[in-house]
């Protein structure tokens, strides 16, 4: 499993590391590659909170600090054109799909629609 | 031009700035030789040391100028007025100086002023919430801001207790579910249009909100980042067994929601607080630090928001799960109990003195 943080690039050997592609690209494929990811600030507190949420449902998400990666900028550029101007960081990621900023993570969680996703991406069990 | 104007020369340190600064001026002054200029540049500057080098090549260059317009006067004359004029130069700098210096440290007075008045205010000089007078201090739009939400609350309040009385009303008369729905939804919508009213004045001054000094005393005591708990929504009791297991689970969900904003919250304090005691402690200039929390305090808003976001989500997952009148009963129970609280808010800060010890 990944762990936090930017020590994501040395469990990928050379020819998997997407060099040189489209930061969008990039985006949904590191999004892909575990059930829960959050695209962060580690400056951020929203993040923090965020972060904060769902360990504390039990479950372990894959975290991508864009600040602390080279391309990070470019990546953090193509989320906000994704998601609209006004959504910023924490930016979160359910078995592949775009759940959106903390706002909508927030809502889906109170509307109770947060949890069967993460059942369904296989990142809780009864 | 090129000369650096300090933003705030710290008086302690004034007699090791002038002779940068002396340095640059006369760099400057020997590039262009620019009488005109020489007049009119700002100058926090002492000008003992270097004075007669500057002025002297000024005055050449003026000297040539009178000359040429008055060839006729005696020059001992000329030499005179030059003297007179050096000394009015020399003057007029010294004023400056000591005028510029009198000017920043009213303005460190005046921000300290302001932080005490705010001090002041949040314990609670500001009764329930009731406009009092000016808001001194602050930018106009900061006062305006809070000064409209202060005025728009009230109004909140008072549409709050109608419905209250309304809905008591139409629960007692046992009108029928539509009607009752009617009123339900306005009831929710009234708390949406709060949140509205919030996020507005939040973007003008997040510490006001935050405080809580818009509400009374004994609703402050409950605050959570800048209001109610949503989970104090959850204090009702549901009839179906589906009903329990829904609320059961809103009530996990809403717990980890509050949890994890206040984590957030805590890591916001931790990282301001650590942002404004770094740097060195014995220099006198802070205000790195001080731009630097500015910067990262923006985030309060952020929360503020999603604290709102988090009670208007609650407000309505719990309008879905209850039947109308169960909503309208719950609805009831959360307007009065905030009324309560406001009435216990006035009766504490109008209770009898304690008699003194004998």
């Amino acid at each position: 499993m990944y762990c936090e943080g930017d020590s994501w690039g040395c469990y990928l050997p050379m020819s998997l590391r997407s060099m040189g592609s489209d930061p969008m690209e990039r985006v949904v494929k590191l999004a892909s590659e575990s059930a829960v990811v959050i695209f962060s600030v580690s400056s951020c507190c929203m993040c923090h909170a965020a972060k904060r949420l769902f360990c504390g449902m039990g479950v372990n998400p894959t975290v991508y600090e864009l600040d602390q990666d080279p391309r990070g900028k470019e990546m953090e550029m193509a989320l906000t054109t994704l998601l609209g101007n006004s959504q910023t960081v924490p930016i979160v990621f359910i078995g592949g799909k775009l759940i959106g900023a903390m706002d909508r993570v927030m809502a889906s969680h109170i509307n109770g629609s947060l949890v069967p996703l993460l059942k369904e991406a296989g990142a809780l069990w009864l | 031009m090129n000369s650096p104007t300090p933003q705030f020369v710290p008086s302690r340190l004034g007699i090791y700035e002038p002779i940068h600064q002396i340095g640059i001026w006369g760099e400057n002054f020997k590039s262009n030789g620019n009488p005109n200029t020489s007049t009119s540049v700002i100058v926090e500057v002492d000008n003992k040391l270097e004075n007669e080098s500057e002025t002297t090549s000024h005055e050449m260059l003026t000297a040539s100028n009178n000359y040429e317009q008055e060839a006729s006067k005696p020059i001992d004359k000329i030499q005179r007025r030059l003297a007179q004029n050096r000394e009015a130069a020399r003057k007029s700098r010294l004023r400056k100086k000591a005028y510029v210096q009198q000017l920043e440290n009213s303005r460190l007075k005046l921000i300290q002023l302001e932080q005490e008045l705010q001090r002041a205010r949040q314990q609670g000089l500001y009764m329930g919430g009731v406009l009092e007078g000016s808001h001194i201090g602050f930018s106009g739009t900061v006062n305006s801001g809070i000064a409209a939400f202060e005025m728009e609350y009230g109004r909140w309040v008072d549409v709050q207790h109608r419905q209250i009385c309304e809905l008591r009303t139409a629960l007692n008369a046992h009108i029928s579910d539509i009607e009752l729905r009617i009123l339900v939804e306005s009831g929710i919508g009234h708390y949406f249009e709060l949140f509205r009213m919030k996020s507005t004045v939040a973007k003008a001054d997040v510490f006001y909100v935050i405080s809580g000094v818009w509400k009374t005393s004994a609703e402050r005591f409950f605050s959570w980042i800048g209001g109610f708990r949503p989970s104090e929504l959850l204090k009702l009791d549901p009839l179906t067994e589906q009903q329990i297991l829904e609320v059961c689970n809103l009530k996990q969900s809403c717990q980890q929601a509050e949890d994890a904003l206040s984590q957030g919250m805590e890591k916001l304090q931790e990282t301001v607080s650590s942002t404004v005691a770094g740097g060195p402690v014995d220099e006198v200039s802070y205000i790195p630090q001080v731009a630097t929390a500015m910067e990262k305090l923006e985030a309060l808003v952020s929360f503020v928001n999603q604290a709102d976001h988090l009670r208007q989500e609650t407000l309505q997952q719990m309008s879905r799960i209850l039947t109308t009148r169960q909503a309208a009963r719950g609805l009831l129970a959360l307007g009065e109990y905030f009324h309560r609280l406001r009435a216990l808010s006035t009766l504490w800060a109008t209770r009898p003195p304690e008699p003194s010890l004998p």
